[in-house]
């Protein structure tokens, strides 16, 4: 038989306010623990719950950046269970009234196919605190710094149908978030969190089939395969006469496989009521336009503006804007280039992405900056030095060894392009090597390469390449 | 001195008849004398009090001093005092010692007041007799054998026993109204959002409310015009400005009209109460009030209504009593389950449990909609039966509660008959509206209380309407024998 998947995402998205979304303890993250969970925080008794606008007006921001419906009247309730780590016995969430409904997100999912991902709800929520299982003897210790962290809860329709399209929408909605400034998106640090609702059914059928909660999707690794093993699993389970049943599973990244979370986990009724505490939230239009006016570029806008307007290909616009910080780098460079969109973008993607890839920085910490790799370009388009050229200096760049022109002062990169020089090289390497130019000369072509390699190494690489081709040609010919 | 009104007393600070430490010292020695006989105070704070009161009288000498500089009050043990426990009757918080104050308690510090102690009351203000509170019961001093009446009993015995010209409550449905009508004292419950909920421990948090209790009107408007006002630590708390409710005290009656609700004048109320509420009615007619019968007529759905939303919050309110943070937490738990159920199942008393029990069932998935949803429901039809009963008159009276004070015992085994002790002043909470009880005069040596209920933000319209009947009866300052001199 063959099976269609179907897949809906929760995505938590810390949201980057500078205190709590019901108190005015500090959010940083890597505090000593309870450093920073006031008495709010720490539900201690006859303590109140304000909340913090920042939370809401970031709430807004993303529900209009996915052209959602904001709820000019949204209601915070209560969801009520114990754990050590929710200090009131309650987490305070919207339920049935959120705060963004009804959005959609267009996923690229090749160079020329995307997908409209329906966004059902996003809504604003206070994060738990962290219980700490390690260095207590036998004992849990509790830290309730993150207690109160605002949360945007963004609720996907069930519209993906593989891992892939899962991933490339987490990826969106990543993106998304860092454009917005609303989160920092920092995945290590529990920023941006992922659930998913995974199910298999007969491909052609219209009903779903019994869906399994994951847990615990911190990357866009872990993601893809964890969806994917339990599709399997699924697909295993039911033609071998089995049924899924619906359940909460715990991805676990190092056995990388899903297993059931305790029953006792999941058999919470968590009795939800509008908590009386906090009046509900009115959002007006003019907030909303107040908020609409803070919107930036959007990654969407931005991939086709860079299309039309350097003349990029859709991929290459969308890696360059795959991050806002990414994107202002390469428009940066292409303005130092003198204009140069192409060999921006090709060492944008190509050599400073490598290079970042590999000593896992952030471009943000690029030790190349725009203005240098932008300068460097230039002296690629004016042919003081080759691309060849450009690689070492680069490397130097990265090294710290200066900008571009100091870089080719330095080392004396400069390219050799005066016709005359490299016609003498070349005279003196036809010389030195008669037995090939006769055989070149009898018809060996294959040999042309050889005398390329012989004159860029009497030249140290120096020689303009394009020069040294079309006066080898012409003097090998006879 | 203990007979004087906090006017009085305050004149007498500023004249200089005597300090405050000599005020102070007068009144604690009262409550080391003669509180074994009520167990009105859970904690006493005698050397606080005393240097409270030495900086009062600094701040009377350099006079700076307010209309509360320098008065001993009393605070329901429910509000938060840095530095001093704050138990809220219960074995649960027997060892819990707040790292700051409410915002109520602030602002009585701010005004220069001294603060006596903590006053017993229901185990999180859940009773209407004194009897839950883990500290013992509190006694009525007109008669040793009765309830004062509760959950802010404590609050209202020491009041009425002369220990404290004032003190504060908390009203969730008739906390400071009924036991100030059962100890023959003033109380007011403003309206909902008048008073920083801010470290007040929550109840029932869309209900509850803090107020003052006091011998007279006139000293209530001075105790309210200090505690109320808006809190942007409380998002329930009105932006409001507060009126100098001491400024209209005066205002003639003529032309006021009062509503009658007859369904609080129906079966199950006192012959002798309704008796003396008649008597009261007589008095203000004199005055140049029109008395007129109204109906609220879904009264009768009050009692079932607040014993679905109440308990539905409370149950929530009170999960933070876990043993993890704060508070009682049980010896050597096996297990984190084991460390929950012991500390809670030890540390909670069991009109607090019922009441937990009867929050989780009807916020239950399947039994949401039938209860709380449709409790909500009528509480909205409530509020609007009083609307509609303001567009015809100015305020509505009738008795604050439908017996005098009961013997202690009497009901501890029967809740639904204590539940119905509170009939008339629920739907006040239920609607936010201000209500009041005053002292209306006695039935079986046991006082009885007239409650006066106002329209939304009506404070100083209540006080006026409860000092001009204060002007022409005197049955707010007679104390019981043994507690006048």
């Amino acid at each position: 038989m063959e099976w269609e998947t179907v897949i809906g995402l929760e995505i938590h998205v810390q949201l980057a306010t500078q205190s709590k979304i019901f108190s005015g303890a500090a959010t940083a993250y890597g505090a000593p623990p309870n450093t920073q969970a006031c008495a709010v925080d720490l539900a201690f008794p006859g303590v109140l719950p304000v909340l913090n606008e920042a939370a809401v007006r970031m709430a807004v921001k993303f529900g209009l950046a996915v052209n959602a419906n904001v709820a000019r009247r949204s209601v915070f309730a209560r969801k009520n269970y114990f754990y050590p780590d929710l200090p009131k016995g309650y987490q305070i969430s919207q339920y049935e009234l959120p705060v963004v409904e009804h959005g959609t997100l267009e996923v690229q999912l090749g160079d020329n196919e995307s997908k409209t991902i329906g966004i059902t709800r996003a809504h604003l929520e206070e994060d738990a605190g962290k219980s700490l299982h390690e260095d207590f003897h036998g004992l849990t210790g509790i830290d309730l710094n993150r207690a109160g962290t605002p949360l945007l809860e963004i609720v996907s329709e069930p519209d993906m149908r593989s891992a892939a399209e899962a991933a490339a929408y987490m990826k969106k909605i990543h993106t998304l978030v860092r454009y917005l400034e609303i989160s920092d998106g920092n995945m290590q640090e529990g920023s941006f969190r992922c659930d998913a609702n995974v199910s298999v059914r007969p491909r052609g059928q219209a009903t779903f089939g019994t869906r399994a909660e994951i847990k615990n999707l911190n990357s866009f690794r872990y993601i893809e395969r964890a969806i994917n093993h339990e599709i399997e699993r699924q697909i295993a389970l039911i033609e071998g006469g089995g049924t899924v049943i619906q359940e909460t599973r715990l991805y676990d990244s190092a056995a990388d496989e899903t297993r059931p979370m305790r029953s006792k986990e999941q058999a919470n009724d968590y009795r939800y009521f509008p908590d009386p505490d906090l009046l509900p939230v009115e959002i007006s239009e003019e907030f909303i336009e107040q908020v609409r006016q803070t919107l930036p570029e959007l990654p969407d806008e931005k991939r086709g503006r860079f299309v039309y307007e350097y003349g990029l290909t859709p991929y290459e616009a969308g890696v360059l804007t795959a991050s806002r910080e990414l994107a202002d780098f390469f428009e940066a460079t292409e303005k130092t280039s003198g204009g140069d969109a192409k060999l921006s973008a090709n060492w944008v993607t190509g050599e400073l992405l490598g290079a970042l890839n590999k000593y896992g920085l952030d471009v943000t910490q690029s030790p190349v900056t725009a203005a240098m790799l932008g300068g460097m370009i230039r002296r690629i388009a004016d042919n003081t030095i080759s691309g060849k050229l450009a690689k070492q200096v680069f490397e130097a760049m990265w090294n710290g060894e200066g900008d571009a022109d100091a870089v080719i002062a330095a080392k004396g990169l400069t390219q050799v392009t005066d016709t005359a020089a490299i016609e003498q090289v070349i005279d003196e390497v036809m010389q030195q090597n008669p037995e090939q130019l006769a055989a070149y000369r009898s018809g060996k072509d294959k040999l042309f390469g050889f005398f390329v390699g012989q004159v860029m190494k009497a030249t140290q690489g120096k020689a303009n390449p394009g020069q040294v081709n079309d006066i080898l040609k012409k003097k090998l010919s006879g | 001195m203990h007979n004087k009104s906090i006017v009085e007393l305050s004149q007498a600070l500023r004249a200089g008849k005597f300090s405050s430490v000599e005020l102070t010292r007068h009144l604690l020695a009262r409550i080391r004398r003669l509180d074994g006989r009520l167990n009105s105070f859970v904690t006493v704070t005698d050397e606080r009090a005393l240097a409270q009161a030495r900086a009062a009288d600094q701040r009377l000498a350099k006079g700076s001093a307010g209309p509360l500089t320098g008065i001993p009050v009393a605070q329901k043990d429910i509000f938060c005092t840095a530095g001093i426990r704050t138990s809220c009757g219960s074995r649960m918080l027997d060892n819990f010692i707040a790292p700051y104050d409410a915002t109520t308690v602030e602002k009585f510090n701010a005004a220069g007041a001294v603060l006596l102690g903590k006053t017993n009351m229901d185990e999180f203000a859940m009773g209407s007799s004194n009897e839950t509170s883990f500290y013992g019961p509190v006694r009525n001093p007109w008669d040793l054998a009765a309830v004062p009446g509760g959950s802010s009993g404590g609050s209202a015995a020491a009041v009425a026993a002369r220990f404290a010209p004032g003190a504060t409550g908390t009203d969730t449905g008739g906390s400071i109204r009924q036991p100030a009508a059962l100890c023959g004292i003033t109380g007011i419950k403003p309206t909902y959002g008048r008073v920083s909920r801010y470290g007040m421990i929550a109840f029932a948090s869309s209900l509850d409310q803090g107020g003052v209790m006091t011998r007279s009107a006139e000293d209530a408007a001075v105790m309210l015009g200090v505690m109320a006002g808006y809190d942007p630590r409380d998002s329930t708390s009105v932006d409001r400005p507060v009126p100098d409710y001491t400024k209209t005290l005066a205002e003639p009656l003529q032309g006021l009209k009062i509503g009658l609700p007859r369904e609080y004048f129906g079966d199950g109320l006192d012959s002798g109460v309704a008796g003396v509420i008649d008597a009261a009615l007589r008095e203000y007619r004199k005055l140049g009030a029109e008395v007129v019968d109204i109906s609220l007529p879904n009264s009768a759905l009050a009692v079932p209504v607040y014993y679905v939303i109440a308990p539905a919050e409370c149950s929530s309110n009170l999960s933070r009593f876990d043993g993890v943070r704060f508070g009682h937490r049980c010896d050597k738990p096996r297990d984190l389950e084991d460390l929950y159920k012991r500390s809670r199942g030890e540390g909670f008393g069991a009109e607090v449990k019922r009441r937990i029990m009867i929050g989780t069932y009807v916020l239950s998935a399947g039994y949401y909609d039938a209860y709380y949803l449709k409790a909500q429901k009528i509480r909205r039809l409530m509020s609007q039966d009083f609307s509609d009963a303001f567009r015809k008159v100015d305020v509505i009276m009738g008795p604050a509660s439908p017996t005098v004070a009961f013997n202690i015992g009497e009901k501890t085994d029967d809740p639904v008959t204590m539940y119905l002790s509170d009939i008339y002043t629920i739907a006040v909470n239920l609607a936010g509206l201000p209500g009041m009880s005053i002292p209306a005069g006695f039935c079986a040596s046991r006082p009885v209380g007239l409650q006066i209920i106002g329209n939304y933000f009506d404070e100083a319209r209540l006080l006026n309407i409860a000092h001009r009947y204060q002007q022409v009866t005197d049955w707010h300052t007679r104390a019981p024998a043994e507690f006048g001199e």
